[in-house]
Parts: structure tokens; C-alpha cells; sequence
């Protein structure tokens, strides 16, 4: 599903080295979690592959379905399957969260040579997947995340990721800022979602959203390379001794 | 004191290539009218409040000949039920215009004021325009008072049941047109007049507003597509007690528009909103500026500018609220902000408070920038193509202002000018 391969990226102004060579590979069907210290590159890497700007990839390469994903612009990577699930949700006054919503639909669909679902469809189905998130009509109706609190963002990106039925899901931190019945919410969002043909990347701090999300493989990113990979086991692991442990382990 | 040399001149050939109309009654407040006209002298580039926007060919004896633009869409309001009253390059089409009787108003001619001897109209006429030269001097106002040709009279006095529109045809490209229409709404009476088109090649309107107390008048406006076309319009509206005036303009293109409102808050509880939305591709220049007078106790003002602008388009804000001796509890606000698709484009803003009573909450704020690209691509990353995610930004850039109309399918109307003017430069 997701290929990547000795990824290296820097910042666009300025001379500073995020990703020293990251390889990844993450199977339809499975789940995979990144772990990993504050400033290691997580967020870096969740932006690099859904193509936001300021960043510069000098080597290496990274293929969804076999296809080159890094000389795209976002909107394609969006169409050919690509999501992110934002660690910062970002607030868009003026645009009707509903609106937004549709457009994003209607534009995937059409870019994939499908049809535009109708007005009635579209609310059917929104409405559905919402309730599902304990998202109420209002929230639909407000601006894109303006005035949301941190769970209800959460929430709106996870309604987002099951509107827009992805191929590779990447969520970058859902679970900061979530209690844990927002963060139940959240992980049976995802759950929900799990399919044979659909891989997830899921980047986190925390054994305890991996509680709710079980992974399949667990990696280990420090100082801009995956440092260890294994099974749930290793969360654990994390989760017990923290990363200084893993990391002199591994030094 | 004599004017300076150049003002003196420039005001002078203007003055020459006009003549006052024939019109017995209002002949003596035309004359007043040109004699202000006579002292201040007509705007020059060296008069402050002209700083940012060059008055030359708004002043200049000949208009500037401007193409009549082809419509390729239905004109503006035209889906509503509605009065609708037709100039043509400034005068009055009769054929064109329905029947002017509908129940709650009267509508005249201002040519006729006098020969129907309507009294209200002649009591108004340049007084509000007068009133509004201090402390700011407005010569294209008083030179319009005097020279108008044509306008109407509109005294409301129920709740009218639909809006009167005013279709504003531009017709032919050296076409000058100066046009004065008073209205005056009656206690509790209420009204929404449209106004739509870019009326001549080089239009000077003014509108004289007098809003008795509880009365409402809803004024929203689209100043046309024409590119070459200036404009010069103002706006004069006093308020009693408990009244309310809402206004919103939506400028597209024109090279040149200055829209000024100058209005007056003399009775308590009074509310006044004044709002406007440009979008200027290119060799477009638009100034608002605005002038509310808080001289009561809690009234409320409030003034929402928003200007897309692209290709070396410039857009001008000076706003003022002044809030008189005594307008205790006055809540006024203001906000002017432009959003420059490209580093080419400028504007330029000045934003004043001058306030004279201890308990009021004003506020005021100008800013000026580009997309936001955090939302651009957070659009993006949803599948939203570049071209259509920036389009999306920018109406609700705008969305601040367009709210600021109360009926629905006017703003709807409105919003899909914008969705138009933006998907032609795709
Ligand atoms: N746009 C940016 N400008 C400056 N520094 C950045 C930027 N993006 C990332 N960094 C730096 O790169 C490093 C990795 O950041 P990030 O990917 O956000 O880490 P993580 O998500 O693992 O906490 C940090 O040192 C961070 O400060
Ligand atoms: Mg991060």
C-alpha cells in the first residue's frame, strides 16, 4: 500500500535535516503505529507524504500503490487515497463545515472520473457517520473547525476520514487532547473503518490509544529514523520504560 | 479665503461645461448647493481626505469614455418581485421602469417636487448633503445638489411589501450622469431598496436618507461590471429613535469608485450597519469612506469592509466613527480588511475613533494579508483542487460582510456575482 524508502527530508529554508533515512512499508489490511520523542520527525513525515510545502525531500522515495506520491500535488495525493488526520486541526472561518465537506467528496469523486453524489445522498450519508461520532447538526452547519474544542476537531477529522473512505489513513497524535471517552469515540471511528484494502498509520505517544486501536506493527522513529520495529509488544515497552531505555538499547 | 490657484481652475472648468437645471422650488437650495460648491472648490490631489485616491477624473469638465460592458448573465435582483424603476445612461425610462404606485410610498420625480409642491422633499433636498460638508468637506456632493438632473422622491410611510430596485443602464460610453434621489421613511414605516448597475460612463450619485423614528430602510447595492466605468456616490443617512439602516454594496470592477456614507445617529437606540464587498482584478481603484455620528444615547454602528484584490488592484478604507458629547453607551465597531491575491495589489486604510463620552465601547481593526496557506492546504489534503480551494478562501473571506444582508436570497444573489466573477479568472 504505502512504500517508503530511505527518506530524507530538510526544511526549505533552512539548512536542518528532519528525516535521515526513513524506511516504511505498510500492507493493506494492517495497522501500523510510529511512535517516538518529541521533535523526532513524526509530524514531518505526516506532512511530507499528504505534500504541504516548506519541506524538501533530497533523497529517497515514497509510493502509494505503486505510484510516485511525492511529485504530487495534495489535492491528487487526496484523490489517489492519501489522508491525514491532522495533529493540529486547522480552523477555516467562513467556509460551513458541511460545505467544505461536500466540496472535498464531490472533488475526489469527480477526480477519480466518478459521479458527484447528490445534495440528498451526500446528507444521508453525512448524517449517519456523524451520529455515529456524537457530532450534532450543528457542528456541521459552524465554519471548518472554529470554535471546536480539541475533541470535537478530533472528531471532525475522524467524520472526515470516513466520508472521504481513504486508502492510507495517517493520524498524527488524534489521541492528544482527548479524555478517554472522546478518545473511545475516536478509536471506534477508526475501527470502523478497518478493511481489508485500507492501510493506517498511527502516530502517537501513548500505549493507551493503541489499547483501542491495536496495531499490527510498531515502529520506533528517533532523530529522523525508525530505530525499531516490532510488534504491540514494543508499545509496551514504551510505555513502561519510555524511549531513553529503547534508545541506548539501540545506540 | 481664497482657493488655491489649481483647485481654483480645475473647479471652475467643471463648474463652466454644466448648467443648473430649471427647477422652480428647488432652485434656491441649488444655488446654495453651488455655492458651496464655489468655496470649497472641487477635490484636488493635495486634499487629505483625497490622499489615497485621485480625484482628477471624477472632476474633470469631460467624462473619461468608458465601453459599455456586454452582460453575459441576468442582471442583478432581477429573480425578485420587486418595483423596479429604470435610468438610462441617468435619466429616467418610463418605459422601461413599472408603475411607480405601490401601497406604503410615493414615488416623484425630483423634477416634479415642485410642481406637485411636495414639501417633504424640498426640506430635504441638500439639507442632509449640506449637513454632511462638516467637518469634512464632500464638493462632489454639494456639485451633485445642484446639478443633478434627474432622481427620485420616496416617501415611505407603511411597510412596503416589496423592494423598489433601481436598474441603473449604462448605455452610452461618454455618457455623464448625476443623478440625486431623497427618500424619507415615515415612523415605523419600512423599506429595501436595491440598486443595481453601473449607470453611466461617469456617474456622481447621491442619496439623501431620512429615517424617522422606528423606521427601517434595508439599502443593497451592486455597482455593475463595467471595467472603464468611475463612479463617485455618497450617502447621507440621519437616524431618529429606535431606527435602523442596513446597507451593503457589492463592487466588481470599475476603475474608479469612491463610495462615501455619511451618517448621522441623532435618536437614541438607533443602529446603522453599512458593509460592502469588492473584488478588483487589475486597474480597479475602490475607496469606502465612511463617516458615523454617534449624537445619542445606545446606539449601535457598525462597519464591515472586505476587499479581494489581484493583478495591481488597490482598494482604500477610511472610516470614522465620532461619538459626540453625551452618545453615552454607544457600541460601535468597525473592520476593514483586504485579502491581496498577489504581492502587486495594495491597501491602504486609515481607521479613526474620535470619541467625546466616557462610557462607550468602540472598536476598530484594518488588516491586510494573503491566503491563508495553512488552510489552502488543509482544503488541499480533502481533495480540493489548488484553483477551487482559493476561491473557497476567499468567499469566506468575504462572507463576513455579505452577512450583513438580512434577506436570504439577496445575499445568495450576491454570493453567486462573487462565485461568478471568481470562476471567470480560474
Ligand atoms: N516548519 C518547520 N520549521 C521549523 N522547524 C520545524 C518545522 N517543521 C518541523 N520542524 C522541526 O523538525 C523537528 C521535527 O518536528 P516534528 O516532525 O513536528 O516532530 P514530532 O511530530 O515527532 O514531534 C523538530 O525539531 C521541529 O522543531
Ligand atoms: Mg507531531
Amino acid at each position: 500500500m504505502l512504500e517508503i524508502k530511505n527518506l530524507h527530508v530538510k526544511l526549505e529554508d533552512e539548512d536542518k535535516q528532519i528525516l535521515k533515512g526513513v524506511d516504511l512499508k505498510v500492507e493493506a489490511g494492517k495497522v501500523h503505529a510510529i511512535m517516538g520523542p518529541n521533535g523526532s520527525g513524526k509530524s514531518t513525515l505526516s506532512y511530507v507524504l499528504s505534500g504541504r510545502d516548506g519541506y524538501e525531500v533530497t533523497d529517497g522515495s515514497a509510493e502509494l500503490e505503486g505510484e510516485d506520491i511525492l511529485e504530487m500535488e495534495p489535492e491528487e495525493r487526496a484523490a489517489a487515497g492519501m489522508f491525514l488526520a491532522f495533529q493540529y486541526p486547522v480552523e477555516i472561518p467562513g467556509v460551513g463545515n458541511m460545505t467544505f465537506l461536500r466540496t472535498a467528496v464531490n472533488a475526489q469523486r469527480k477526480a477519480r472520473g466518478e459521479e458527484e453524489l447528490s445534495a440528498s445522498d451526500f446528507l444521508k450519508i453525512i448524517r449517519a457517520k456523524a451520529k455515529t461520532l456524537k457530532i450534532d447538526a450543528d457542528m456541521l452547519k459552524r465554519p471548518v473547525n472554529v470554535g471546536f474544542s480539541g475533541g470535537e476537531k478530533k472528531r471532525n477529522e475522524i467524520l472526515q476520514m470516513a466520508m472521504l473512505e481513504p486508502k492510507l489513513c495517517i493520524l498524527d497524535e488524534t489521541d492528544s487532547g482527548l479524555d478517554v471517552d472522546a478518545m473511545k469515540l475516536v478509536a471506534e471511528g477508526v475501527n470502523a473503518l478497518r478493511d481489508e484494502g485500507r492501510g493506517f498509520l498511527v502516530i502517537t505517544h501513548y500505549q493507551r490509544l493503541l489499547d483501542h486501536i491495536k496495531p499490527d506493527v510498531v515502529h520506533i522513529l528517533a532523530g529522523g529514523r525508525i530505530v525499531k520495529t516490532g510488534g504491540p509488544e514494543l508499545a509496551l515497552e514504551v510505555e513502561n520504560n519510555g524511549y531513553a531505555g529503547i534508545l541506548a538499547e539501540e545506540a | 479665503m481664497a482657493l488655491p490657484e489649481v483647485k481654483q481652475s480645475a473647479t471652475e472648468a467643471r463648474l463652466s461645461a454644466l448648467s443648473l437645471p430649471e427647477s422652480g422650488c428647488l432652485k434656491a437650495a441649488r444655488q446654495a448647493a453651488l455655492s458651496r460648491v464655489q468655496t470649497m472648490g472641487l477635490p484636488s490631489r493635495r486634499d487629505e481626505y483625497w490622499k489615497y485616491t485621485r480625484p482628477e477624473t471624477l472632476v474633470q469638465a469631460e467624462a473619461a469614455k468608458a465601453a459599455v460592458f456586454a452582460a453575459d448573465e441576468t442582471p442583478m435582483f432581477s429573480a425578485f418581485d420587486r418595483l423596479n424603476i429604470v435610468f438610462v445612461d441617468g435619466v429616467f425610462d418610463a418605459e422601461a421602469s413599472d408603475d411607480l404606485s405601490l401601497e406604503g410610498l410615493t414615488i416623484d420625480r425630483i423634477a416634479d417636487i415642485c410642481c406637485k409642491d411636495i414639501h417633504w422633499a424640498k426640506d430635504l433636498y441638500g439639507v442632509l448633503e449640506a449637513r454632511g460638508q462638516t467637518p469634512v468637506e464632500r464638493p462632489l456632493a454639494a456639485l451633485n445638489t445642484a446639478f443633478a438632473t434627474d432622481g427620485v422622491a420616496i416617501r415611505v410611510t407603511g411597510k412596503v411589501s416589496k423592494p423598489i430596485n433601481f436598474t441603473y443602464v449604462h448605455s452610452d460610453e461618454s455618457s455623464d450622469a448625476i443623478l440625486h434621489h431623497v427618500i424619507r421613511v415615515e415612523n415605523g414605516a419600512e423599506v429595501t431598496i436595491l440598486e443595481n448597475g453601473p449607470a453611466a460612463s461617469r456617474f456622481n450619485k447621491c442619496m439623501e436618507i431620512d429615517i424617522a423614528d422606528s423606521g427601517k430602510l434595508h439599502l443593497v447595492r451592486a455597482q455593475g461590471r463595467d471595467h472603464e466605468r468611475r463612479a463617485a456616490t455618497h450617502l447621507f443617512t440621519r437616524l431618529g429613535t429606535e431606527s435602523v439602516f442596513k446597507s451593503f454594496t457589492l463592487t466588481v470592477n470599475g476603475v474608479l469608485t469612491r463610495n462615501e456614507a455619511v451618517i448621522e445617529l441623532t435618536g437614541d437606540d438607533a443602529i446603522a450597519h453599512i458593509a460592502g464587498a469588492c473584488v478588483g482584478d487589475g486597474d480597479f481603484h475602490h475607496d469606502d469612506t465612511v463617516f458615523i455620528t454617534h449624537d445619542a444615547v445606545n446606539c449601535e454602528s457598525r462597519q464591515v469592509f472586505k476587499k479581494v484584490l489581484r493583478n495591481g488592484a488597490t482598494g482604500v478604507f477610511q472610516g470614522k466613527i465620532l461619538v459626540k458629547e453625551g452618545a453615552q453607551k454607544t457600541d460601535g465597531y468597525q473592520i476593514s480588511q483586504s485579502l491581496l491575491l498577489d504581492g502587486d495589489s495594495q491597501f491602504l486604510a486609515k481607521p479613526e475613533l474620535e470619541i467625546y463620552a466616557d462610557d462607550v465601547a468602540c472598536s476598530h481593526g484594518s488588516t491586510s494579508g494573503a491566503i491563508d496557506e495553512e488552510g489552502l492546504f488543509y482544503l488541499r489534503s480533502r481533495g480540493v483542487p489548488h484553483a477551487e480551494a482559493t476561491d473557497l478562501m476567499t468567499l469566506a473571506f468575504l462572507a463576513e460582510a455579505v452577512e450583513e444582508i438580512e434577506d436570504a436570497d439577496i445575499a445568495a444573489d450576491i454570493v453567486s456575482r462573487l462565485e461568478g466573477w471568481l470562476a471567470r479568472r480560474r
